[in-house]
């Protein structure tokens, strides 16, 4: 069952993330990989984490690719034109760099651990009981410090975002006085 | 029967490895950030393996912060590209040449 799960979500992922790699239209790729992101979390349900697995969709699905979808139709970004393209050749090294990458490392973990075995999931292990105790007394002190990087990051996304008037030039808007 | 945590490792090494052929080749900004993200993700699942190979919890933690982190990140980096799609028309990194000798 586990491995019946772990086949069909992994392979999605994998589909998916080519996907999202290889699709010229933008708003396709960010659907990709919406489901690259829901099937890590199911994967991550099945690694005994389910908080982890509800805060990817929260937080991932839900919040940041909303934000990728809303920024790319607000900038309304079509396909992506093939004039100019890059050539074969950094095409070409690029897949071969990232498929030693993916070998290098996947040699390293199997031979680290092909045969080492996770301790069965027991009930302390995934409940969010001391998950949030280890949370809230050990890493207080990370914990408060992200709420401010979120803080900081909010502020700095609204200004970067906000409209500069003094950058444009002015559009010839009809002042009162031009009208008749 | 019980997928070893190896496979779940290996897994996420196949995703890193896509979200690199993506940041190395795509020219759309949006898309390397897309593909980003996907890099990120593919760590994320390797930190929970670990996490799940050790019977540690601090695996989980490191993930719940990338999380918040990530979305600053992402927050922050699509105010760049409205900026910068504001002042120059495109995203395309080929065109994006001001910092560049």
């Amino acid at each position: 069952m586990e491995l019946a799960v772990f086949v069909l979500f992994g392979l999605a992922a994998l589909v998916s993330a080519a996907l999202v790699v290889a699709h010229r239209n933008p708003v396709y790729a960010t659907m990709s990989l919406v489901v690259t992101l829901v099937s890590t979390a199911v994967l991550f349900v099945l690694l005994g984490s389910p908080f982890l697995a509800a805060l990817q969709i929260l937080l991932y699905t839900g919040a940041i690719l909303v934000l990728f979808l809303f920024v790319i139709m607000l900038l309304n970004i079509g396909r992506e034109r093939s004039s100019g393209a890059r050539s074969p050749a950094q095409t070409w090294s690029a897949v071969i760099l990232a498929l030693l990458l993916a070998g290098s490392l996947g040699r390293l973990v199997w031979d680290a651990h092909k045969d080492s075995e996770a301790p069965p999931l027991d009930a302390t292990f995934v409940s969010l009981r001391g998950l949030s105790e280890q949370l809230f007394s050990s890493y207080l002190l990370p914990f408060e410090l992200i709420g401010l990087l979120l803080l900081v990051a909010v502020v700095a996304a609204s200004w970067l975002a906000r409209r500069h008037e003094e950058d444009e030039p002015e559009v010839a808007a009809p002042s009162p006085e031009d009208r008749p | 029967m019980t997928v070893p945590v190896s496979w779940y490792l290996l897994l996420a090494a196949a995703l890193f490895a896509i979200g690199v052929i993506g940041a190395l080749t795509r020219r759309s900004g949006i898309a390397i950030f897309l593909s980003i993200e996907l890099m990120l993700n593919a760590a994320n699942l390797t930190l929970a393996a670990y996490s799940r190979l050790l019977g540690d919890r601090a695996g989980q933690m490191v993930v719940f912060f990338a999380l918040a982190v990530a979305a600053a990140e992402a927050a922050v980096g699509l105010a760049l590209f409205i900026n910068i799609f504001r002042l120059r028309r495109t995203i395309d990194v080929n065109r994006l040449n001001l910092m560049r000798w």
